[in-house]
């Protein structure tokens, strides 16, 4: 089975889709680490897996806590959290106003 | 006395006795901070000084004022019979990848250069209400996404105390280099390929990462949520078991945090190794390494001295009484680095779209045009290279049309590297090990700048430890050697689920075998330069 690489169109898309935009130098060295790392992987459409095997997402079965109670909660100090935003404005996140950003830009 | 080279044991003996104050002790270890570390790690950092090259750089901020205000509490506590904690007095230093509160907490990235979470992990809380005293956060690679910390955005990076022109390795390379060079007896790492035991194998001290689930993830910013273990770094094994004490146990915190009850990790450390069987496997005597071009795997030995210091190990074991049983099949541990490269790449995407300029972390100081302008920019700005590659390699192979040939097939080859292991420690299989013995790494610490920007070879430099995260098993690397050139060499020991007692016991009887060895003596070249120039 051959399993495609990543060709300049494809990388172009996923670029856009994780919401990079990204210098050309920075481009070539990235595309290029990760055909890389797909022709690593190869092997991994190779080895022989037996139907029973059933796949694990964690290793080890967790024995964790019970599920919480599904209970709204107070958080104690919520403004500490809206502390952390780049912008607020009356106790809320800010979406930036794009248009004045966008005067800003001319 | 010197106050630095103490072990936190007896530390914490000499505290709680009055024999030192903590405030004592968190002066010690500023001012070994303050000879061996030189600059600290920083954004647009474009120092040329040359005394800066045989420096540590472990740290990226220190936390003197916090350390000295833990410090005068637990004095209180010792002077008015109050029990000061396991830990009380021991300095700390933690892996900047864990939340404390009101104190910057950066994952080595611009996009969190100014963060300061509201709240503290739940292992620096237990280890600092038992009594250790928190001095800094270490330096790592950007997000934890590499093995030698070079890729941290913070420079320079940290080198590595037995010989600072090569890598302390990584991703917690500052807290190994910050145990190696005195600068603080414990420092809390994570582990989610290697992250603990490879640097810790390379500057020359113990590493342990617990069972996943053994301690809790609250606070900790996550790299890939199945596999992330928080854990200990320290110059002995004792010690190590001293810190899993206070950090392990389930957390309310963490719905994944196990309800398992912790072993007493102190009391496995009496015990010696008389009848226990400890396995030697042919799959961990060499490597695989793909072309990067053709895919087709290449076979290499690893690095004879370190093949022989586990074999010195098995020997010196055998005499302490262990049974050494050879040929124990790990016939898909060769796979665990593609299963990794797979599973972790698409944890790692899912975390790390939520930093977006808006929330929290950096945003753009450029101009936009729209909200979608305002991500891209900042998420371009704010990530260095690593994560953006981690990123995208996630996107790809988790992609509906690529899924079934690289996700799904990497969750079914990580059950047939846990069975390998679940085999060998079945106590009605063929083995009944207690614990598998292999080399920790390929080779001993490479050259900083010679692996970096290679992606594929530096994630084969977790081949020997990323087989115990995919089984979620517990794993120690303990030093076992000084290679020609001098740099330090790690022996590994995995155990079955929730067995770190038997990882402490075997560490330990080998320690006390090998306690008159001439390497032991040898301590990394930054603290001679230090006794040189004092």
């Amino acid at each position: 089975m051959t399993l495609e690489k990543i060709t300049s169109e494809l990388f172009e898309k996923l670029v856009e889709l994780a919401q990079f935009s990204l210098d050309p130098a920075e481009s070539e060295y990235l595309r290029s680490e990760l055909n890389h790392q797909l022709a690593a992987v190869k092997e991994l459409s190779e080895i022989p897996i037996d139907v029973a095997v059933a796949p694990t997402t964690h290793g080890l079965e967790v024995e964790g806590a019970a599920s919480r109670a599904d209970e709204w909660k107070l958080y104690p100090n919520p403004d500490s959290i809206i502390a952390l935003a780049p912008e607020s404005e009356e106790g809320m996140i800010a979406v930036p106003d794009v248009a004045a950003n966008r005067k800003t830009a001319q | 006395m010197n106050y630095t080279d103490l072990s936190a044991f007896e530390i914490s003996q000499k505290v709680r006795s009055g024999e030192i104050k903590a405030v004592e002790m968190v002066e010690a270890a500023l001012a070994q901070i303050a000879a061996v570390d030189g600059v600290q790690g920083q954004l647009d950092y474009k120092g040329q000084d040359p005394a800066q090259d045989d420096k540590v750089h472990a740290f990226i901020s220190l936390t003197s004022d916090l350390a000295r205000s833990q410090a005068a509490e637990v004095d209180r506590k010792v002077a008015e019979g109050d029990d000061p904690g396991l830990l009380a007095g021991v300095p700390l230093s933690v892996k900047d990848i864990f939340c404390v509160e009101h104190t910057h907490t950066t994952a080595a990235s611009r996009m969190l250069a100014n963060f300061e979470p509201p709240y503290t992990a739940t292992a620096v809380n237990r280890l600092t209400q038992a009594g250790a005293l928190l001095v800094g956060k270490t330096n790592l690679d950007e997000f934890t996404y590499g093995s030698s910390s070079e890729s941290s955005a913070f420079q320079p990076c940290p080198y590595n105390p037995w010989n600072p022109k090569y890598a302390a390795g990584g991703s917690s390379g500052g807290s190994a280099a910050a145990v190696a060079a005195r600068e603080t007896p414990l420092s809390l790492g994570t582990d989610t390929g290697g992250s603990i035991r490879q640097p810790s194998a390379f500057c020359g001290v113990v590493g342990l990462k617990p069972t996943y689930s053994r301690v809790s993830r609250y606070g900790l910013i996550a790299f890939a949520s199945s596999f992330d273990c928080p854990g200990p770094i320290t110059r002995d094994v004792r010690d190590a078991a001293l810190m899993l004490q206070a950090i392990a146990g389930s957390d309310p915190q963490d719905s994944t945090s196990s309800t398992v009850a912790p072993s007493d990790y102190r009391s496995a450390l009496e015990q010696d190794v008389r009848g226990l069987r400890i396995g030697l496997s042919p799959d961990y005597g060499h490597i695989s390494y793909p072309d990067t071009e053709t895919g087709e795997i290449s076979y290499q030995a690893i690095q004879r001295e370190v093949s022989q210091a586990v074999f010195n190990a098995a020997e010196a074991l055998a005499r302490a009484g262990a049974e050494i049983i050879e040929n124990v099949p790990m016939p898909n541990s060769r796979f665990g680095i593609p299963a990794y490269f797979v599973i972790s790449r698409v944890e790692a995407a899912s975390n790390l779209h939520r930093f977006d300029g808006v929330k929290y972390g950096f945003r753009t100081t450029h101009p936009f045009n729209d909200l979608s302008e305002l991500y891209r920019l900042s998420r371009a700005e704010g990530f260095g290279v690593q994560p953006k590659l981690r990123i995208l390699m996630g996107m790809y192979v988790s992609a509906a049309q690529h899924a079934a040939n690289y996700y799904q097939r990497a969750l079914k080859v990580r059950a047939m590297i846990r069975k390998d292991l679940t085999d060998a420690f079945n106590p009605k299989g063929a083995y009944r090990l207690d614990a598998l013995l292999t080399p920790t790494t390929p080779t001993t610490a490479f050259k900083r700048n010679d692996v970096f920007g290679n992606t594929v070879l530096m994630q084969y430099s977790d081949q020997m430890t990323v087989c115990a995260n995919h089984a979620g098993m517990p794993a120690i690397t303990i030093p076992g050697g000084l290679d020609q050139a001098g740099l330090p060499i790690g022996i590994q020991f995995i155990a079955n689920d929730f067995r770190e007692d038997l990882l402490f016991r075997a560490g330990r009887a080998f320690e006390t075998a090998t306690a008159s060895a001439a390497w032991r003596a040898i301590k990394p070249i930054v603290l001679s330069n230090q006794q040189v120039i004092s």
